[in-house]
């Protein structure tokens, strides 16, 4: 910390020409952030935020129409069911402290985060920890969809001691994904610390095994770039990155959490009987099925066998069928009927008198489309229920409700399937 | 999931959104009648108003065909005055009562011009829904200074199934922004919507007994600031209903079958999704409990 600091103040010297060591902790807040930048004078003279909201849009149109140009070629095929093994290196190398306060630490943040970002994204996933520690490979956690459980197994272990074996946790996690389901995508997840590997045999042949068994290996080496790990992502098809810093690993990181396009022959596609139980009441009791103690307050009933369980998701240990929650399946459908584009209105005096008959205000939210001096400002509209829209309903609408206002205020026979929406 | 009473509210000034259920097939069953029921509403809106000088409450007609905004108080210049007009109405609800009313026609009609077949007697929640998370986000673009919003679903409709994927689209939205949905259903099923909806933004659900007395219900309950919820002893969830909709016959179901590919729901075995296009192989139970046997094993050694 402090070697930054004095190489930041170091570069500032010859810039404002001021003592470094002068400048207080609340100034430098300021110099840094430059926010007078963001500040312009209005017609009174008071100082506002500059109105960047055109640009704004404009950038934000550019980005939807591009995804929505690369969601039209393909259909929507994701592997949203995936067994992912995150292995940890603790081996020594673990220990320095490029990263602050040390790599170790670092890394455990970030991957108590991803694991809760992975679940939010990947509802029915499962996820294990493997970490390396003296050249071994050990199994923190076996696959599970609870975060909480391997928060707390990985908190508990957080020490850096000997070599690392990449062969050995390659080894260990593909005999565990043995085990999965044909239609789960499996992947391993590597964050590297060391810059060699003490393997005990050959590790091309454990990497040929990988490729076979269809495991996705995908490595982020926090020192520098290794050719066996570049070697084992490209043979398997994952991804290979090296962090340079602690922002950079967290967004490298998050780049694991979205679901990657399923590859046919990865996965076996399926259908898989599941059920959704009903949440009991607060405070009712009953005797749990899976501890077999009494428990007060709320569980969940199978609704085959009516059997009560107390998390999702989870195996009815009574008839065996799949329990999960289905709001939690529901967050991801919006992937699947995506709301298109909405066409933009050009503010041009041809058009008032079509839009003067629409009303002037915006369909969502009742704010009035009229711009500056009463003149119709820019608008959107959607192509299927014509209704108008302000701008920032426009980005609302597409980044996070998912829903057409317009579209959704219009009854729709029982007869007419979600997939034309 | 987030409840209320873990944020930090600064005030307890309110904006109230409230979707009042107009559905004409809902209201020609109802043991009370649709006037009846909107005086209780009326009432419950004026104690809204008059708790705080600041609060502020939007309706939100959902109807059979159609939805549509009906009031708005912050709109009414003249919220403190009483004079009345010749039908004796304070000037505030005169408004709301003519464009109700306007609304409820012109939605009979709509709904007449459609088809009699197959009709579910459900209301457009999710439109309704959705306006009403537009109009929160814009009173959050505003500023800093700004009432707490809530929204009230006052329904006694049936869910219509239909509608599944944009209502819980709607949630997760209204669960982002941290906005609690509470819902009053007067109808005689229960709904597995608003039950969700609540449970997921921490809002309050609750089923009054006698309709007679809703105003009693609606003060009591849902007059209540999100300020002070933290003091006060809400109605509990009597259990969370979560049962979804299939995407195949749009059948409200307990039980059925996921792709794997995509989590499209279906209330039975097809050979190809209907969603994504994947085609499936052949029904892998066998492999699925072995799995789970191996498992097991796996855990006792
Ligand atoms: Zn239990
Ligand atoms: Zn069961
Ligand atoms: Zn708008
Ligand atoms: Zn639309
Ligand atoms: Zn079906
Ligand atoms: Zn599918």
């Amino acid at each position: 910390m402090s070697n930054q600091r004095k190489r930041l103040s170091g570069e500032r010297e010859d810039e404002d020409d001021e003592d470094a060591e002068g400048i207080g902790e609340w100034e430098r807040a300021y110099v840094d952030d430059r926010s007078w930048e963001e500040l312009q004078e209005d017609e009174s003279g008071l100082l506002r935020p500059i109105d960047n909201s055109a640009i704004y849009h404009a950038q934000y149109r550019r980005r939807l129409r591009m995804l929505s140009a690369a969601a039209a070629g393909t259909r929507i095929q994701k592997g949203l069911i995936r067994y992912l093994y995150i292995v940890i290196d603790f081996s020594r190398a673990a220990a320095e402290t490029d990263f602050r306060p040390s790599r170790i630490a670092v890394m455990a943040k970030h991957v108590e985060a991803f694991i809760r970002e992975f679940f939010d994204q990947n509802p029915l996933s499962q996820v294990g920890l493997v970490s390396i520690k003296n050249g071994v490979a050990h199994t923190l956690t076996d696959l599970g969809g609870s975060p909480e459980t391997h928060i707390k197994e990985l908190m508990g272990k957080l020490e850096a001691l000997g070599d690392s074996s990449l062969q050995n946790a390659l080894e260990l996690v593909n005999e565990h994904l043995s085990q999965v389901p044909s239609y789960g995508h499996r992947e391993v997840l590597i964050l590297y610390s060391a810059l060699c590997t003490c393997d005990p045999g050959d590790i091309m042949d454990t990497i040929q095994k990988c490729k076979k068994s269809k495991l996705r290996c995908s490595v982020i080496g926090l020192s520098a770039e290794m050719f066996i790990c570049k070697h084992l992502c490209q043979e398997t098809g994952g991804l290979y990155s090296v962090a340079v810093d602690e922002v950079h690993l967290k967004d490298l990181l998050l780049e694991h959490a979205p679901p990657p396009p399923a590859i046919a022959e990865f996965a076996i596609s399926n259908l898989i009987k599941m059920g959704f139980p009903q949440r009991a009441a607060e405070g009712s009791m009953a005797i749990c099925s899976c501890h077999k103690e009494v428990k007060i307050g709320a569980g969940y009933m199978c609704p085959r066998c009516k059997a009560r369980v107390c998390d999702l998701p989870t195996e009815c240990t009574i008839c065996g069928l799949t329990l999960v929650s289905s709001p939690h399946l529901a967050r991801s459908y919006h992937h699947l009927f995506p709301i298109a584009p909405f066409d933009e209105v050009p503010a041009l005096s041809s058009l008032n008198d079509s839009r003067k008959d629409l009303g002037k205000s915006c369909f969502g939210c009742q704010q009035s489309l009229n711009g500056a001096g009463n003149k119709p400002g820019p608008c959107v509209t959607c192509r299927k229920c014509k209704h108008y829209f302000c701008l920032d309903c426009d980005i609302y609408i597409h980044e996070s409700l998912h829903n057409c206002p317009g579209c959704e205020s219009i009854h729709r026979p029982k007869s007419v399937s979600l997939m034309e929406e | 999931m987030p409840s209320v009473a873990s944020k930090q509210y600064p005030d307890d000034v309110s904006l109230l959104v409230l979707l009042l259920d107009t559905n004409p097939f809902f209201w020609s069953t109802t043991s009370i009648t649709f006037s009846q029921f909107l005086s209780h509403v009326l009432a419950f809106l004026n104690a809204v108003l008059g708790l705080n000088q600041l609060n502020q409450v939007v309706v939100i007609a959902t109807g059979y065909s159609s939805c549509e905004y009906i009031y708005d108080s912050s709109l009414t210049s003249n919220h403190g005055s009483f004079e009345r007009d010749r039908t004796g109405m304070p000037p505030l609800f005169a408004s709301l009562l003519n464009k109700l009313e306007d609304f409820v026609t012109k939605d009979e009609e709509l709904s007449r011009e459609e088809g009699n077949e197959d009709r579910t007697p459900s209301c457009l929640l999710s439109g309704s829904l959705s306006m009403a998370l537009c109009y929160i986000q814009r009173v959050f673009r505003s500023g800093h200074l700004h009432p707490q919003p809530r929204i009230l679903c006052l329904q006694g409709s049936p869910d219509g199934p239909e509608q599944y994927v944009a209502v819980m689209n709607s949630i997760f939205s209204a669960q982002r922004l941290m906005v609690p949905i509470d819902s009053c259903y007067i109808g005689v099923q229960n709904s597995a919507f608003l039950q969700q909806a609540s449970y997921i933004t921490g809002g309050v659900h609750h089923t009054p007994k006698q309709l007679d007395g809703l105003f009693q219900y609606l003060t009591t309950i849902f007059a209540t600031d999100l300020h002070s919820r933290g003091f006060v002893q809400l109605p509990k969830p009597i259990g969370v209903d979560f049962r979804a909709s299939c995407f195949c016959h749009k059948k409200t179901i307990d039980m059925g079958y996921i792709c794997s590919v995509c989590l499209s729901i279906f209330c039975e075995h097809h050979k190809k999704c209907s969603t994504c296009g994947s085609v499936f192989g052949q029904s892998k139970l066998d492999e699925s409990s072995s799995v789970s046997d191996k498992k097991k094993k796996a855990s006792q050694t």
